[in-house]
């Protein structure tokens, strides 16, 4: 520790750190356009220019290392001429065209200019202009004349991003922010640019002069959407959300937040939101009063209770719903006798038996310090991306990464070891890890081990993980979903316990881990898909669309249409008007109060920022209406804080630990093509799927087949070919892409879109045809397990 | 002696005779009177009537809609909606002044970086319905197209106080 003198202001700080540090450490401030705490220091802004006794020139704050004993001077005469004339410069090329920018009001450049600039420019001559770049549906970069070069986005791009999307190309005058020939700047971190950009020069597109800064009330909130439960700003005008923008919290989304959770809100305002409650007469939708649509469920669920008895009333939950909101559900569905409640609706395999809820098994923080991860089975960039982007930061300390996947998509960070993957392959890559770990360790090997053969990039993962200190086993979105998704979380359990690391689950949704904290998990009645391989008679869907939600849409779909009574509790008007009997109109998460607890356990309640949307009421209070009118005692709650206390009272602890899982490694996949599914970033959940502008980014394009070049040619396929996807009865038309970061013998398949809303399950076996039939003839050539007819 | 002064006073009516001095000397001074309406008082350059919105000489309209006069109405009269135009130029599709709340401070004039907002001499207008003196975006224009000249000419006559 060095001591500094700053203004008079006696401070103690670290060596090694820049005088702006010890400023901060003081509660000095020094003016700056290009320094950020978060990323690397540029010193090309020239605007904290400080004046540093026996220095003989004002120096740069941000750059110079604090030195013991250094007195500094930000506000003395020197400093201030200094601060000033920078301030000038940066003056002359800037358009001051304040009055209609979007930054107005909220612009550093503007403050800075208040302080240090001159009421008038003595520049005359020509002001350089810069022409508009075209990079995609998420940053406007209309005015980029009002750039001041401080390089900021470029470096976000490259120390935190992990791809340079922006670049500064020419010299001096001629320099200009750009990005790659024709290239959009959509990765799922770039939204961050439009909070980094000290002017007007990056600027939301869908925010584009819609309000001014000082219009807007300031609401905090909690992001519903990946598992992380970024902190949010929520910014209203006129009882309508305009933008979103991150809340700093350092234990979670540091200053960031993805693109998914700042542009989603357009969905909020989507004309697809269901404002009245409808219901279903004489095959005609009409709206009625809430009253008469809550009497018309509380019915019908009586009625088939009565007939069929409770067991044939299902409920459905996305893991988007807040704790409150799976509570008073599970509650109902218990209330009326029928266990079958469940929120993993992508999961395919329930066997496993955490002992607790199952969660990152750290802090999120902590993956920061991590030394060594085995990442399973995750589209971890699209996934999970400020998980990601914590990973990509500690590789880049010297941690290793390696992935065991069935894609080898890229992470944007150096990857030690990569074992790609044919789905049904995966469990045996781990047990290969696991017994090459096993084997360093000098302990007996297991018997279900003995005949696993270990591959060099097993052995290559396994040498890694042992050689960290603080190592971190993760399991992905992909791994959850799994069919064997028992079997991998015990091996990953195993292998994790063995080289003393972290086991962690990467939760899909805002409130993975709060589901089961809230028990909206069946205990002896039947899970999501089972609901659906017996139909149920009655459905109660909260905020599902079952054709983009589930595991199987091809099975849900079918379930529902034979369903006697499905009641649709959702924000939008969506499929479910062809299937549905009753569609209640619930709120989404800016207009409701409630909860969500984050992958690594922390319980962030949130409030409504505006009011719900025409007579759309937040979910809870429907489920506790509708808990009273059918005579289910513990229904009299007066706010959502009481349910949430009540469910904290008793909720269970997170824990990772599997237990009593039988390995059985048998049984692994046979030569078939076997379909990968993702879900892509913008198809997850319904806010997101109605965000126009994301909708419009390369991450939201229809899907394909993709297939790798080997296996399109062993197909006589060509990319750009439609074809006819069949997973049994169901099918679907879809063009073929070639993708060689792929392994041999799959076809990814995103989920979650209508276009594959026909297909099956996410994962097992698939047939690619050329023809139109849905179901091949006998005699269709079969190769090595794929069927290829030749049209 | 003062109150022999008072005593006098009392059936001498001195004060009467004051105020008549004054009456009469209002009587024969120069009449300030003005015969509204067919006489006019002289205005300012700077007098703060009734609003116009203004345009440029090509026919474009001066409004960038910033709001800044939105944000500075003291009396918040001003109501403004914006979007992009199709051309990509920020432009108001919404500018409403309710003149039943204004109090003509001159604010709204005073903050326009293009000089877009101005109160005019006008300060004849009436409504008959209360609904009438909430002026609209087109309502504003015309009053500016109107009196373009005047409006013209009063700027340029402050412009080298400002």
């Amino acid at each position: 520790m060095i001591n500094i003198e700053i203004d008079g202001k006696l401070v103690e700080t670290e060596r090694g750190s820049t005088v702006m540090d010890a400023a901060h450490k003081a509660g000095v401030y020094i003016p700056h356009f290009c320094y950020h705490k978060k990323l690397s220091i540029a010193a090309n802004c020239r605007m904290c220019l400080v004046e540093v006794e026996k220095a003989p020139k004002p120096l740069p704050a941000c750059a110079t290392p604090a030195a013991d004993g250094m007195k500094v001077h930000t506000h003395s005469e020197m400093a201030v001429k200094a601060q000033k004339g920078v301030m000038e410069f940066l003056l002359i090329n800037h358009p001051l065209d304040c009055p209609i920018c979007d930054q107005g009001g909220e612009c550093q450049l503007q403050d800075l200019a208040m302080g240090y600039g001159g009421g008038a420019s003595r520049y005359e001559e020509e002001k350089r202009m810069v022409s508009p770049k075209e990079i995609g549906e998420l940053i406007s970069t209309m005015e980029m004349s009002r750039c001041i070069q401080c390089t900021r986005c470029v470096r976000f791009g490259q120390e935190i991003a992990g791809q340079m999307e922006l670049g500064m190309a020419n010299r001096s005058e001629h320099a200009e922010i750009m990005s790659f020939v024709n290239s959009a700047v959509d990765s799922e971190l770039s939204g961050n640019m439009i909070d980094l950009c000290p002017v007007g020069a990056l600027t939301s597109k869908p925010f584009r002069y819609t309000a001014r800064s000082w219009e807007l009330s300031r609401r905090r909130s909690v992001s519903p959407h990946d598992g992380l439960g970024s902190n949010l700003a929520v910014h209203v005008k006129d009882n309508r959300v305009c933008r979103v923008v991150p809340v700093e919290n350092e234990a979670i989304n540091e200053c960031w937040i993805s693109d998914k959770d700042r542009f989603s809100y357009e969905g909020l305002n989507s004309p697809e939101r269901l404002t009245r409650p409808m219901i279903r007469q004489d095959n005609k939708w009409i709206e009625v009063e809430w009253a008469a649509a809550l009497e018309y469920v509380a019915n019908g669920l009586r009625q088939i209770k009565d007939s069929a008895g409770a067991d044939h009333i299902a409920a459905l939950a996305t893991p988007h719903s807040t704790l409150e909101e799976l509570y008073l559900l599970q509650k109902l569905m218990r209330g009326m006798g029928s266990d079958n409640v469940d929120f993993r609706l992508r999961q395919s395999d329930f066997n496993l038996a955490t002992k607790g809820a199952p969660w990152l098994g750290m802090p999120i923080a902590e993956l920061n310090s991590c030394d060594r991860f085995l990442i399973v089975g995750s589209f971890l960039r699209k996934d999970q991306p400020l998980i990601a982007q914590r990973i990509r930061m500690a590789v880049k300390a010297g941690a290793k990464a390696n992935v065991l996947h069935a894609a080898d998509d890229d992470l944007l960070m150096p990857v030690a070891n990569k074992a790609i993957v044919q789905p049904s392959k995966m469990a045996d890559m781990l047990a290969q890890i696991l017994k090459a770990l096993v084997m360093r360790k000098e302990a007996v090997v297991p018997s279900e081990l003995q005949q696993v053969e270990i591959s060099d990039v097993a052995q290559a993962i396994a040498a890694s993980l042992s050689s960290g200190e603080r190592a971190a086993v993760l399991l992905g979105n992909l791994a959850q979903q799994h069919p064997q998704a028992t079997l991998l979380a015990s091996l990953s359990n195993q292998i994790a316990e063995l080289c003393g690391a972290k086991f962690g689950f990467l939760g899909e949704a805002a409130n993975s881990v709060g589901g089961h904290m809230a028990r909206a998990i069946p205990e002896s009645g039947m899970n999501a898909m089972q609901m659906l391989e017996k139909p149920r008679k009655a459905y109660l869907l909260l905020n599902v669309e079952p054709e983009l939600d589930m595991h199987d849409p091809n099975l849900a779909m079918s379930a529902m249409k034979q369903a006697d009574m499905v009641v649709a509790m959702s924000a939008y008007k969506h499929h479910a008007s062809e299937y549905a009997d009753v569609m209640l109109p619930i709120a989404p998460f800016t207009e409701t109060s409630g909860t969500f607890v984050n992958n690594e356990g922390t319980v962030q309640g949130f409030k409504g920022a505006v009011k719900p949307l025409g007579d759309a009421r937040p979910a809870w209070k429907v489920l506790r209406v509708l808990g009273n009118m059918l005579d289910i005692p513990g229904f009299d709650y007066d706010n959502s804080e009481a349910i949430r206390d009540e469910v904290l009272g008793f909720a269970c602890k997170l824990d990772n630990r599997t237990e009593g899982v039988v390995l059985n490694l048998n049984g692994a996949g046979g030569s078939a093509l076997e379909r990968v599914t993702d879900v892509p970033i913008y198809f997850s959940d319904a806010l997101v799927r109605r965000a126009e502008a994301l909708q419009k980014t390369g991450d939201a394009a229809t899907p394909t087949a993709r297939m790798h070049g080997a296996e399109l040619q062993r197909l006589g396929l060509k990319p750009g070919d439609v074809v006819r996807v069949v997973q049994g009865s169901a099918s679907a038309k879809l063009s073929v892409k070639r993708d060689d970061r792929l392994p041999s013998g799959v076809v990814r398949i995103a989920a979650a879109h209508a276009a594959t809303a026909g297909l099956g399950a996410m994962f097992g076996e698939i047939e690619i045809t050329t023809g139109d039939s849905t179901k091949l003839p006998e005699n269709a050539s079969r190769v090595a397990g794929q069927t290829v007819e030749r049209a | 002696m003062e109150k022999i002064k008072e005593f006098f006073k009392t059936f001498l009516l001195v004060e009467l005779l004051k105020g008549m001095a004054l009456t009469g000397r209002y009587m024969f001074a120069r009449k300030i009177t003005v015969q509204f309406p067919d006489e006019k008082t002289p205005q300012s350059y700077r007098f703060r009537g009734l609003h116009a919105q203004r345009r440029y000489p090509n026919g474009e309209e001066r409004c960038i809609g910033c709001k800044l006069c939105e944000a500075v109405c003291p009396a918040l009269a001003i109501k403004i909606e914006v979007a992009e135009r199709a051309d990509g130029t920020r432009r108001t599709t919404q500018y409403d002044i309710d003149l039943t709340k204004c109090i003509f401070c001159g604010f709204c004039e005073e903050s326009c970086p293009v000089d877009a907002i101005v109160e005019t001499r006008i300060f004849e207008y009436h409504g008959e319905k209360r609904g009438d003196l909430y002026y609209t975006k087109p309502m504003l224009l015309a009053v500016g197209e109107k009196h373009e000249a005047q409006i013209a000419k009063d700027r340029e006559s402050d412009a080298k106080y400002r």
